[in-house]
């Protein structure tokens, strides 16, 4: 909400014996405020329900960022050029800076990264599913930037206006920063497409393989009825979706998003001369829009599946790095503790992870 | 171990002539391995550090290394003539070919490790390349002055990391000591000087490393001290990078590094 609105539901410390009745008009005004496109901040007050989906997703998008660095850094040690190399460090690095971005927009709402990781760790917060997909050949880091940042950027693009202030701020920095690794994942294929039959054949394949996790898994379930579907889920999509909406967190339907981005990526595919997966991909020049086919839901769900193998191996991953790193950590808040230590004061170096028993 | 005042060294296969233009090529090289190699050794941390700061501190470390190789690798392959890319130098040459000090080919550890390497690295590094900087060559010139200041950020990183760790629990300063005794021998590798080295430092065409040792020697004791850390003693000193040969550990990480690349002969990436 804007500063100069010093009264209403920014007065989080106004006295609660108005009991039930203020609480309505305080939602009242928060929605008002909402629908009028000011910007919620940390210490304004807000419906229970607004904070617990906004942490829900801030810290699905966080862990998305965490996880999302394995795919690709598996390849690091193997990238077949220098400058390649150079340049998913540089991507790679950009993830991690993306989740720490994020852990700290989620902790302006009274959580705690370390439990946030926890959460994590035990299975009980999600990541983006997509990640459970192996990343099988060096053409997948150019298919995963392209595609699955790309279905990012068109998803999180809408989120830089996001009614949460420091959730938009850190999407605004973002979203920068994943546009360009879509753009690099394009060249990268570009290159093996321009190259030797069995560097686009590798390319091709990899397309083959992200397709249907970008499209499907990035945008998540149909939230609407044109999504050609009446199953309960899409109802049930719609109304999350819905009250997403009404709060600003959201700005459009997850089948919307979906729209946008096979719409921006169907001409890209023809430049690089590459098929996507989809034979029910034609221009439609009555809705404007390119059709694409009915998405195979089963395989959205199974690939929900927690005991999937590459799900397994990316949780065990983060928890081995975290628990090898306990000493580390624990290390370094005995060192903050010290009188004497030059960085007593709170350093995000090395306290970021708190729980130092973790 | 071998004693390089009494034991024949074969000649790696990398080595070239002796043209002036080759001697320094070849130590340019040298330098660029060294550079490539602690660079591919850092990519294995990321997504393994203790803490994502730190994922990202390492891979930021990672590549200015890399970067430093390929300005180096790339100039090798210009003064040598033989045009070769700095891809070529890297994918392109075998195990006895790549010339880099067996310290930066280490297997990596734990944690400790990577900022025991790292300390001793950074500090060489960064007394090197501001030597480097006043180079006759101007381009090993520019790549000195801009490699030793991204380097006083590696040693920045790597001295306040060795202080934390040795004053930090029971448990880190054990594992911290541990590290420094690990790598501690491999260190004077860095400063020792050949035929080839000699002859380029005596003509000015690049500075004495041997000369840096005592300032290096300095600087990293009074940060092990800071830290309550032991300078390990003086023992025997492992070398033979320089000559192509390398430890057991190396052939692994160059088959993992030049993989993709000798999968799609005659690729373009």
């Amino acid at each position: 909400m804007s500063a100069t609105a010093p009264t209403g539901p920014r007065a989080a410390d106004a006295p609660a014996d108005g009991g039930a009745p203020q609480e309505a008009e305080r939602a009242a005004e928060f929605e008002a405020l909402v629908a009028a496109g000011e910007s919620v901040e940390p210490r304004d007050w807000m419906p229970d329900g607004y904070r617990r989906m906004l942490i829900r997703q801030i810290a699905q998008h966080a862990h998305s960022e965490i996880i999302g660095m394995q795919p690709e850094g598996g390849w690091l040690t193997r990238a077949p050029s220098l400058h390649r190399k150079s340049v998913l460090i540089a991507k790679v690095q950009d993830e991690a800076g993306h989740g720490l971005y994020l852990y700290s927009a989620a902790e302006t709402l009274g959580v705690d990264r370390a439990d946030l990781l926890d959460a994590l760790h035990r299975g009980q917060q999600r990541y983006a599913a997509t990640f459970n997909h192996p990343a099988l050949t060096w053409a997948d880091t150019g298919a995963i930037a392209w595609l699955t940042d790309g279905a990012a950027v068109t998803n999180q693009a809408p989120l830089c206006r996001t009614s949460y202030g420091p959730y938009a701020r850190a999407m605004r920095r973002i979203c920068q920063e994943e546009a360009f690794h879509v753009r690099l994942g394009f060249d990268m294929l570009l290159a093996l497409c321009e190259g030797t039959p069995e560097q686009r054949a590798m390319a091709q394949d990899a397309v083959d393989r992200w397709w249907l996790p970008a499209v499907a898994l990035m945008f998540g379930p149909p939230d609407t009825e044109t999504a050609g579907t009446r199953e309960p889920a899409a109802a049930l999509g719609a109304a999350v979706s819905r009250r997403a909406i009404a709060w600003g967190i959201k700005h459009h339907t997850n089948d919307e998003l979906r729209q946008r981005f096979v719409d921006h990526v169907v001409p890209q595919a023809e430049q690089l001369g590459l098929t996507l997966p989809d034979p029910g991909i034609r221009w439609n020049d009555e809705r404007g829009h390119y059709d694409f086919g009915p998405i195979d839901w089963e395989v959205y769900r199974g690939s929900l599946e927690e005991d999937s193998h590459t799900a397994r191996r990316r949780i065990a991953h983060r928890v081995a790095a975290h628990r090898d790193g306990a000493w580390v950590r624990e290390a370094a808040a005995a060192y903050a503790e010290r009188p004497t230590a030059p960085d007593a004061a709170p350093d995000r170096t090395t306290a970021g992870e708190g729980k130092p028993t973790g | 171990m071998r004693d390089p005042a009494t034991t024949a060294r074969p000649a790696a296969p990398g080595a070239r002539g002796t043209a002036p233009g080759d001697a320094l090529a070849r130590h340019v090289r040298r330098l660029g391995d060294d550079a490539l190699i602690l660079g591919q050794r850092l990519c294995e941390t990321v997504t393994r550090a203790p803490t994502i700061e730190e994922d990202l501190a390492l891979s930021n470390i990672a590549l200015d290394l890399i970067g430093h190789a390929r300005v180096l690798l790339t100039r090798s392959g210009q003064l040598d003539g033989s045009g070769r890319s700095e891809d070529d130098l890297a994918f392109r040459r075998t195990e006895r070919e790549f010339e880099n000090v067996l310290l930066v080919e280490l297997e990596r550890g734990d944690f400790a490790v990577t900022i025991a390497r790292q300390l001793v690295f950074s500090h060489y590094a960064v007394l090197h390349y501001t030597a480097l900087a006043d180079a006759a060559d101007p381009e090993l010139a520019a790549f000195g002055t801009r490699a030793a200041r991204e380097s006083a950020y590696h040693r920045h990183h790597a001295d306040r990391w060795t202080e934390r760790l040795g004053r930090g629990t029971a448990e880190s300063h054990r594992r911290m000591q541990a590290a420094v005794d690990r790598v501690w021998p491999y260190t004077a590798e860095l400063f020792e000087e050949d035929e080839l080295s000699r002859t380029l430092v005596a003509t000015g065409a690049v500075p004495s490393v041997a000369a840096l040792h005592d300032d290096w020697a300095a600087a990293v004791t009074a940060v092990l001290d800071r830290a309550g850390l032991t300078v390990p003693a003086l023992g025997p000193q492992p070398r033979g990078g320089r000559d192509g040969l390398h430890t057991e550990d190396f052939a692994p990480l160059l088959a993992e590094l030049q993989s993709v690349h000798r999968q799609y002969p005659g690729g373009s990436w």
